[in-house]
């Protein structure tokens, strides 16, 4: 939630010596560039499972950095120097490496948005998938041949009857109306007096009635659009022939903006009616939600093309960025890879820059208040729903984002991609990193597709060389029993994640003696502590008695009395 | 249309019993620790799993003429009984590794726990069976469980269907028993109802909630022998998707409520079918041909928006009692 990369460090008298990482990031640059690939000594390569574990460790030493006693100034030219020369080189001499990279800094992005709604707002979100899905689709779809046969079966134009427009528009006007209802309610009732039952009903129904009016006006502009569109190509068969291979691919960068927007207006449209729910209600709503938007994928055959999924996807050409990686003899299957290296790092940073601006505003602050308690918070004049959709929205809109550029890296996408398996891969990296801290969800994330992509396939890569090696014992089929066991080991004895925030760590450790969480403690405790618990008193009144303002009593008391509880 | 009618009744009468089976496992743990046991789908694929083993080992062979070997009814009881001691034991086994350590945690952290479990059992299952080269677990069901008993409206009801309905009655019969009129039942509602007071009452609480967790993984077990029985086609994974529509069902009736999870099971089977034949709306709508070849999965889509309704307008489900919250 708070601990940032980006905040200049005061290296206080405890911070702990980590000069072993520097030269943990020299050793490992060093054994990538020549061994990894086999440039220096011809014919001589480390096997697999070897250079996974290297790369692992070299992002480690990347990952903490921010960590170490010296200079920003030296601490920035070891980041750039990672991120921007030795990540690309390793890419040019094996491209599964730049692929491992762009997928980490994907899922640290996804990551790091379920961490605002999940690690801040405290709502337990488990069908976050859903978004990104979105996102994805809506790019599949236009960058592929997919919009040529939409429109194929569209064709030709057919003029709107009343009904086509006509029932739309009525429900949307009902939606408005039902806005003018619920306003109405809201002011005979001012107050969060407890209302009866008539009212509660009547609330409800005009949600109900405002929900149905969004989705009938979504349809209206859907049903316009398509007609306009449709007329337009009905005219002209030449612009469709020319969409074989999808609409121009500059529009990459408008479909961006446009999956953020979307993006979040689904994760409106999903949060509206489900968001006054609690805790594990809204658990498995939105885990249930996440499976209808998967069912859709599956069966809107029309758009999604089904199980078989969407292919090839375009990305966005940029010939000067090409003519770069050509200089710079990358093979061309790479140039692709190399765009989009630079541009999830340009994304990922935008989203870090968000995600510290936003937990430092007041809407961040009201999250954190909304997930300690949503009584107090509401009693303090905070919008519940109003915020709760926000935090639900910034959410959706990462995941939408991350997710056109996912359909633009893999070139295709099939609903296999987005199953609840992958909403809980993503809260298992916020979960392993840290809830709530920026630099352990980044972490976890890497950790996580590591595991995922590289490490487990590296190991069974190794392991099949072997004579005898039974393939149903193939590690890379056990991925869930590996995550499962991180899932249950980490509850059992570091429920607050490899990096918390100074806030989870007093949080999860209440039974703990009283020392172990004392202000002195936490610079020789544990990786995190120096960055995080500084970061905790940001959002204090008072910082020098932070540890006193987070009592951890205090938090406990007020979960155990609380009765449907909102975690 | 009355043929359609019936199915409809009929499909989503037998489907409903089973969640109910399924769903009470979840209800009953979630009223004792409100905590929603994830682990419970594979629990109770552990007992598909259960019924896939011993169907295959004692079951007739594929190619052995009617009649001969055991008696089915004989082995289904066998299923039964396998099942429910192995279930049970194993949803024991994981309260007491998995959950009990975590009992003072915030609410967060035994469920994401309860997720790794899920995952943890999945891939030991595919484990067990994997090593032998069975990744799709085709239940060798006795052709005697096949048979057509009766028909209502040319809807075919075979044994299968009455066992089930015979054994969930029972079931259900014996969980009254046990949890409304017995010292042990008292005991377990005591430690639902407010769990420090109810050891203040000398009430081994960790041991009702073991009970607890025994008598839900056995129901589990006995739902699994019957789901197998009438979904033979089994992979590790087709725990979750009934699972998370069973938990919806207890959801739906009211969580921590037993007969709110029966009629939550029923209600949602009727609506998953009735959306089932989505098919025959689009004859009425052909503006909704868009929606695609109509699949069996849209009923999933009809389960959970009937849960979002519902716990719009109710909540607390529809049998659950409102709780009031403290400030």
């Amino acid at each position: 939630m708070n601990a940032s990369p980006l905040l200049p460090k005061r290296a206080g008298p405890g911070a702990p010596d980590r000069t072993i990482l520097l030269l943990l990031y020299a050793v490992t640059t060093g054994l990538l560039l020549f061994y990894g690939t086999g440039r220096l000594v011809p014919g001589f390569t480390l096997p697999a499972i070897a250079v996974s574990f290297i790369f692992a460790a070299f992002l480690g030493s990347l990952l903490l950095a921010y960590q170490w006693r010296a200079a920003t100034w030296a601490k920035l030219l070891v980041g750039g120097v990672g991120l921007l020369l030795v990540i690309p080189d390793i890419g040019r001499g094996n491209g599964s490496f730049f692929d491992l990279a762009i997928q980490m800094c994907i899922f640290a992005a996804l990551a790091l948005g379920l961490n605002i709604v999940v690690g801040q707002a405290g709502l337990l979100d488990l069908g976050y998938v859903a978004f990104f899905a979105v996102g994805a689709y809506l790019w599949g779809v236009f960058g592929s041949g997919q919009f040529q046969t939409v429109l194929k079966s569209d064709l030709p134009y057919k003029p709107l009857g009343v009904i086509d427009w006509g029932v739309p528009l009525l429900l949307t006007l009902l939606g408005a109306a039902g806005l003018l209802w619920l306003r109405g309610i809201n002011r005979a009732n001012p107050g969060s007096a407890k209302p009866g039952g008539g009212v509660r009903a009547a609330r409800a129904l005009s949600v109900l009635l405002i929900v149905v009016g969004v989705i009938a006006a979504l349809v209206l502009v859907a049903t316009l659009l398509t007609a306009a569109i449709t007329d337009y190509y009905t005219g002209s068969p030449a612009a469709l022939e020319a969409l074989a291979t999808g609409i121009n691919p500059n529009f990459f960068w408008l479909f961006i903006i446009l999956a953020v927007a979307v993006a979040a207006i689904v994760g409106v449209l999903i949060g509206l009616p489900v968001l006054k729910l609690k805790g594990d209600y809204l658990a498995i709503v939105t885990l249930g939600l996440g499976e209808v938007i998967r069912v859709f994928a599956n069966n809107l055959t029309k758009y999604t093309s089904g199980p078989g999924g969407i292919s090839p996807i375009a990305a966005a050409p940029v010939s000067w960025l090409d003519k770069l990686a050509d200089a710079l003899k990358f093979p061309p299957e790479q140039f692709k890879l190399f765009f989009l290296y630079f541009l999830v790092l340009i994304v990922i940073g935008v989203v870090i820059t968000v995600n510290i601006r936003l937990a430092r505003s007041s809407i961040g602050r009201a999250w954190i208040a909304i997930r300690e308690d949503e009584i107090a918070a509401q009693a303090m004049g905070i919008p519940l729903v109003r915020t709760k959709i926000m935090a639900f929205a910034t959410g959706a809109s990462f995941a939408g984002v991350m997710g056109v550029i996912f359909a633009a890296k893999q070139g295709s996408i099939t609903p296999e991609s987005f199953t609840f398996f992958q909403s809980i891969s993503v809260l298992t990296m916020v979960i392993l990193g840290g809830m709530g801290n920026i630099a352990g969800v980044i972490l976890g994330a890497a950790v996580v597709t590591w595991l995922n992509l590289s490490s487990l396939t590296a190991l069974s890569e190794t392991l099949q060389t072997l004579p005898n090696f039974n393939s149903n014992l193939d590690p890379a089929k056990y991925n869930r029993l590996i995550f499962g066991v991180i899932l249950v080991m980490m509850m059992l004895f570091r429920p607050e994640g490899l990096l918390p925030s100074a806030r989870q760590r007093l949080m999860m450790h209440e039974d703990d003696p009283p020392n172990d969480t004392s202000p002195n403690d936490t610079s020789a405790d544990s990786s995190g502590d120096d960055a995080s618990s500084r970061d905790a008193t940001a959002g204090t009144l008072n910082p020098e008695n932070a540890a006193e303002v987070y009592s951890p009593g205090t938090a406990t008391q007020a979960d155990n009395e609380r009765g449907g509880g909102t975690r | 249309m009355e043929n359609l009618l019936t199915a409809i009744l009929i499909n989503g009468l037998l489907l409903g019993t089973l969640y109910a089976i399924i769903a009470l496992g979840y209800t009953m743990v979630y009223g004792i620790l409100q905590l929603i046991n994830f682990a419970h789908s594979e629990v109770f694929l552990s007992g598909a799993v259960v019924a896939f083993e011993v169907f295959r080992l004692l079951g007739p062979a594929p190619d052995a003429p009617p009649g001969s070997g055991m008696n089915p009814y004989l082995v289904l009881v066998i299923a039964l009984v396998v099942a429910m001691l192995v279930c049970g034991t194993l949803n024991v086994l994981i309260e007491r590794l998995a959950y009990r350590p975590l009992r003072t945690a915030p609410k967060l952290v035994p469920l994401i726990s309860a997720i790794g479990v899920s995952l943890i059992l999945q891939d030991v299952i595919k484990f067990i069976e994997g090593t032998q080269g069975r990744f799709q677990l085709a239940v060798n069901v006795p052709t005697a469980f096949t048979q057509t008993v009766f028909s209502v409206a040319d809807n075919n009801i075979k044994v299968r269907d009455l066992v089930l309905i015979v054994v969930a009655a029972v079931m259900l019969f014996g969980l009254d028993r046990l949890v409304n009129h017995s010292r042990v039942g008292r005991a377990i509602r005591a430690v639902a109802q407010d769990r420090v007071t109810a050891g203040l009452m000398g009430i081994d609480a960790n041991r009702m909630i073991a009970l607890t967790f025994a008598i839900g993984g056995a129901l589990g077990g006995v739902g699994g022998v019957l789901f197998a029985l009438k979904f033979p086609n089994l992979d590790p994974y087709s725990g979750t998707v009934p699972g998370i529509k069973a938990f919806s069902a207890a959801v739906l009736g009211g969580i921590g409520s037993i007969p709110g999870a029966v009629l939550g099971g029923l209600v949602l089977g009727l609506v998953e079918n009735l959306l089932g034949v989505i098919s025959s709306f689009s004859l009425i709508f052909p503006k909704l041909a868009f929606l695609g070849a109509i699949k069996a999965e849209y009923k999933d889509v009809g389960a959970f928006m009937a849960l979002i309704i519902i716990l719009i307008f109710k909540p607390s489900g529809l049998l659950g009692r409102s709780t009031t919250e403290k400030v």
